[in-house]
């Protein structure tokens, strides 16, 4: 792996901080606002790490503030962490994002189970495993902080939603097992063909990709990871616990779960499946693509029908994953560096949508499209940012998604004329489920049950404006961003052996592009 | 005449040193049967106690001593000796499960010991005789008595344990497993509560127990008349030296294993597990769980691994079948209980699975290589990990009561979140180890084995045990949902305040259930270092 080892362990401070922060939040007194104050500040301490983390980074660069140290000997297993562009993009996005939850569930777990402190703790705990996952450059640790995730969002949905929400919380943790332990099928695998090999046991990402792995032993193994990560993106057709787990979860937890989460699953695919089993994912090509298509459109017809909003916005999810699925293994430069800004992209728009939505249903206390209407004219700032956030979504001109989805399909467009085509269709159907649930909620006459319907507070636009305007920043001079995806891209294609085809009709008027 | 009387009578060479571990633990609990007869009953609760955890704690400061001794042999991949005449094998494997045993046993002393649960009185029946629910029995009660008997019984079943695994020859293994199971089928009667479904428990052990002993003793004589030798080393000899299978060697493995099967409570020979485990006093089922578990797959272990390792390819397919049976029953019935207790037991009948998975493997000695794990390897760490968390487990149960004594009912349990969320907090992580979430022993336990049986080729077999193990996630969340996501029905239940001693137990197990998770390369390594089987 090319990079330097850091002298100071940056990544270590990123992870521990964190999860230090929730012990310091479990220790505080359980009166007034100072457990939620002592969240925001540790959280906001983490942002600024990571801001000062992504400012000595290195774009040329490969791996970088690379850790490394024998953690189980006999498995094999090092805590090794690591970050390149794909990792660190998605390291910010969590970092920006905690805080901003956490500014904006502000009231919401007064009314909870358990005490405020253990939300905001089990917060803080989701924030530093996920940063862990993110950073992991070795598959067993990895694999611990996955399903490690897993336990802090069972109790944050399980603790602090809606009336089903225990039965979507066992549901979302069961779905994501069943994957998980698929996984570990293949882990125990990937075990037994590096410890015949002559240099023992390793589970380091490094030697993963040079081992020897047979064709048939590869794709078993690669199914394994494979369904565990479709089961966390989510495709369809092991979606289904989203919209319930989405639905249920206050709306920071589905932030959380979607915006981050869910990104595991994806992550996982580009840093994992494609890097270890360059055979095997080329082979799976087709089929993966069919699926990801399928989530494409069905994942927007499906919100076009929801009643209810929180659904919506999870089935939008289903269907802009299949997007970045689509983008990984169109395996052409385009396609994946327009995935992987996909994944930071939808993780603010999602954000935003769901924020806005849950102060929306928190002032109504309903979560049905038919308990509004009119919005617009009582709560203007309400109506203005969700349809900011909603116009992302359906990746308008302008703002950040639509390049990240423009990339997808231009770089699909190469190698399949028809999924691109069909893709494309997703993209009509989102601007009908995005404006038809704004025209329903928003515009017309005033309802007597929304009359009184304050707008914003400070509190709340201040957890939102960072969102829209990231949206609207990387919308117009997305480069900073590409610049970091596109050479881990580069150097994933490489290995997974796979170079852009060349435009053909290009060729024939310019003679051979570069 | 003559002839026999010039044979000169050869002493057998007993090196004490070596077997000190035995030694004190049978010592300790014949002194124990003496403090019964002659100490003052007021005193003998103290006196038993302390002796009997000193003993044990003397027993293991031996087997440090004595592991701390063994040379390597000269294969390169055992260490220790044969001792006792060939009957005994002090070898690293055995070492190793002495030290678990003895470290399991000494925690169920703890919890043996518990007396402020009960309002200052052990758990134990005070008067096994009285029939329940007569006026001896309420005589009993009145006067506080105690059955301190409880301390040695304990002491003669761990004398049993460590004989079991470390028998070189079947009959001792035999005798070991009588020494074993006799005190454990009486301690399992002497609820101090509940006390018929308690007799009932010891009842059915005893009967299906003794049932299981005769096809081992069977199996036994049909593998002498095989290879003429009761020694393990003289059977593999007997394995590897023919060809062909033969009809006496295949029946006598099969009822070995049977015997075998029965103790680890493996399918089909799983019965009595739920209703033993539920019925006997809670303290007792820990103990059982942990530490029978530990010395029974020792023993498996060690007669197929040495003296039926030639005939693996006899016994292999059997023990698929046993496996994936084992797990899918335990797993599955699982799902339906509503007992904490039975639970438990189901979920120690899918470990069982799990452990044989791993046992399958056989990956050992020369087939492995460099820092390979291997299957021993593998299945010792199952056994601390699984040992650890089980008696943590249910120690938590003894301490979750309402008036009636410990409240096992699944639906008593709702709300207890709220109420006691340490307590809960506790038992939630303990079942998240049975279920094999990462950051807890169980997850590198399972790791271990599925690794071993891959290695073997039993890759089907790992497939099916990931399966069973997402089915049996679902009935350990379910635990967790009424814990922590249900409201409490009535009045709810209560968390009693134990003494030290449970709550001693109760903070060992979590803590090396987190550090066996975390940091579990010290035991890999100790497991490694014990190395194989002595032949």
């Amino acid at each position: 792996m090319s990079g330097s080892e850091a002298a100071i362990p940056w990544l270590t401070i990123l992870v521990l901080l964190p999860l230090l922060g929730a012990g310091a939040v479990l220790a505080t007194p359980r009166r007034g606002a100072l457990p939620k104050q002592v969240a925001f500040t540790v959280s906001l301490a983490t942002f600024v790490v990571s801001v000062a983390v992504a400012l000595q980074f290195d774009v040329d660069e490969g791996f970088q503030f690379v850790e490394e140290y024998s953690w189980i000997a006999t498995f094999g297993a090092h805590y090794a962490v690591g970050l390149d562009g794909l990792g660190l993009v998605l390291v910010l996005l969590t970092t920006i994002l905690t805080p901003l939850v956490i500014l904006a569930s502000w009231d919401d777990a007064d009314s909870g189970r358990w005490s405020v402190n253990s939300f905001f703790a089990w917060m803080l705990v989701l924030e530093s495993l996920s940063i862990g996952v993110f950073a992991a450059t070795d598959v067993l640790l990895f694999y611990v902080l996955f399903e490690a995730t897993l336990i802090p969002i069972y109790f944050l949905i399980g603790g602090f939603g809606g009336a089903r929400r225990s039965y979507a919380a066992v549901k979302f943790l069961l779905y994501s097992l069943f994957g998980g332990f698929l996984m570990l099928a293949s882990v125990v695998g990937l075990y037994v063909v590096t410890a015949a090999s002559a240099s023992g046991p390793s589970y380091l990402l490094e030697d993963l990709m040079n081992a020897d792995i047979s064709t048939s032993t590869g794709r078993w193994l690669f199914l394994g990871f494979f369904i565990a990560f479709a089961v966390k993106a989510p495709m369809w057709p092991v979606h289904t616990w989203l919209p319930e787990a989405a639905s249920e979860a206050t709306p920071g937890t589905s932030v959380l779960l979607v915006s981050v989460l869910d990104k595991i699953g994806t992550f996982g695919m580009m840093r994992f499946c494609l890097n270890i089993f360059p055979e095997a994912s080329r082979w799976a090509t087709p089929v993966v693509m069919t699926l990801a298509v399928i989530s494409v459109i069905y994942g927007a017809l499906l919100a076009i029908g929801q009643q209810d909003i929180r659904r919506l916005i999870a089935y939008t999810s289903v269907s802009h994953f299949g997007f970045i699925v689509l983008g990984i293994f169109a395996m052409t430069t385009q396609a994946q560096a327009g995935a992987a800004l996909y994944m930071f992209n939808h993780g603010l728009s999602t954000a935003a949508l769901f924020l806005v939505t849950g102060f929306l249903i928190s002032r109504r206390g309903s979560k049905m499209i038919d308990d509004y209407g009119g919005v617009e004219k009582v709560a203007p700032v309400l109506a203005g940012t969700f349809l900011l956030a909603g116009l992302s979504s359906l990746s308008l001109p302008g703002l950040s998604p639509f390049v990240s989805e423009f990339l997808v399909l231009a770089g699909t467009f190469t190698v399949s004329i028809t999924a691109a085509v069909v893709a494309t269709l997703g993209i009509v159907l989102a601007a009908l489920y995005i404006l038809y649930m704004y025209q329903r909620t928003m515009t017309g006459p005033v309802r007597e049950s929304t009359q009184n319907l304050p707008d914003l507070r400070p509190r709340e636009i201040a957890a939102l404006a960072p969102l829209l305007l990231l949206i609207v920043v990387l919308g117009f001079f997305p480069k900073p961003a590409l610049d970091a995806l596109n050479p881990p891209v580069d150097r994933l294609l490489e290995q997974v052996g796979v170079s852009d085809p060349e435009p053909t009709v290009a060729s024939d008027e310019e003679g051979p592009s570069k | 005449m003559n002839a026999l009387a010039v044979e000169p009578f050869n002493v057998p060479h007993i090196s004490y040193g070596k077997l000190s571990p035995l030694l004190i633990v049978f010592g300790v609990a014949l002194v124990g049967v003496l403090v019964e007869a002659y100490a003052p009953r007021e005193r003998r609760y103290l006196i038993q106690s302390v002796l009997a955890t000193l003993g044990l704690v003397a027993a293991l400061a031996a087997v440090v001593v004595v592991a701390a001794q063994a040379s390597a042999n000269n294969d390169g991949s055992s260490l220790g000796t044969i001792e006792a005449e060939g009957a005994i094998a002090v070898d690293g494997p055995s070492l190793f499960i002495w030290g678990t045993v003895l470290i399991f046993s000494i925690m169920s002393m703890l919890l043996f010991a518990e007396r402020r649960l009960e309002g200052g009185i052990t758990a134990f029946a005070g008067q096994a005789a009285a029939l329940p629910g007569t006026e001896a029995e309420r005589e009993a009660a009145l006067r506080g008595i105690e059955h301190t008997e409880v301390f040695p019984l304990a002491m003669f079943a761990i004398g049993g344990m460590l004989l079991f695994p470390a028998a070189n020859d079947l009959l001792t293994m035999f005798v070991a497993l009588e020494v074993l199971s006799l005190p454990l089928y009486l301690l399992c009667g002497l609820a101090r509560r509940r006390r018929l479904i308690s007799q009932e428990a010891a009842l059915k052990y005893f009967l299906l127990g003794a049932f299981s002993s005769a096809f081992f003793l069977y199996g036994i004589a049909l593998v002498y008349g095989y290879a003429g030798s009761f020694e393990l080393a003289e059977i593999d000899t007997a394995v590897s030296s023919t060809t062909g299978a033969s009809g006496l060697l295949l029946t006598g493995m099969a009822l070995l294993a049977v015997g075998l099967l029965f103790k680890v409570s493996a399918a089909p020979f799983h019965a009595w597990t739920p209703d033993v485990y539920q019925g006997a006093p809670t303290a007792v089922t820990a103990f059982m769980a942990a530490c029978t578990k530990v010395a029974a797959f020792g023993a498996l272990l060690r007669v197929f691994y040495v003296g039926l390792g030639g005939a693996r390819w006899d016994w292999e397919p059997l023990m698929w079948l046993v496996a994936a049976l084992t797990m899918a029953i335990g797993s599955i019935i699982a799902i339906t209980q509503t007992d904490i207790k039975r639970m438990l037991a189901y979920s120690s009948i899918a470990h069982a699975g799990f452990l044989i998975t791993g046992f399958i493997g056989a990956q050992q000695g020369l087939s492995i290589a460099g820092e390979e794990i291997s299957s021993l390897q593998a299945v010792l760490f199952y056994l601390v990990a699984y040992g650890f968390t089980t008696i943590g487990a249910f120690a938590v149960v003894t301490v979750v009561r309402d008036a009636g004594g410990e409240t096992t009912h699944l639906s008593r349990w709702a709300g207890l979140g709220k109420e006691a969320p340490l307590v809960a907090g506790v038992f939630a992580f303990f079942l998240l180890a049975f279920a094999g979430i990462p950051l807890t022993s169980g997850f590198t336990g399972k790791w271990a084995v599925f690794t071993s049986a891959w290695s073997g080729g039993a890759w089907p077999l790992v497939v099916v045990a990931v399966l069973m193990s997402v089915v049996a996630a679902f009935f350990y969340v379910r635990v967790i949902v009424v814990m922590f996501f249900s409201d409490p029905v009535g009045d709810g239940p209560t968390v009693a305040v134990p003494s030290a001693l449970t709550t001693v137990a109760i903070t060992v197990g979590a803590a090396m259930t987190l550090l066996l998770g975390v940091v579990p390369q010290p035991v890999f390594d100790l497991a490694r270092h014990a190395g194989e089987f002595i032949r």
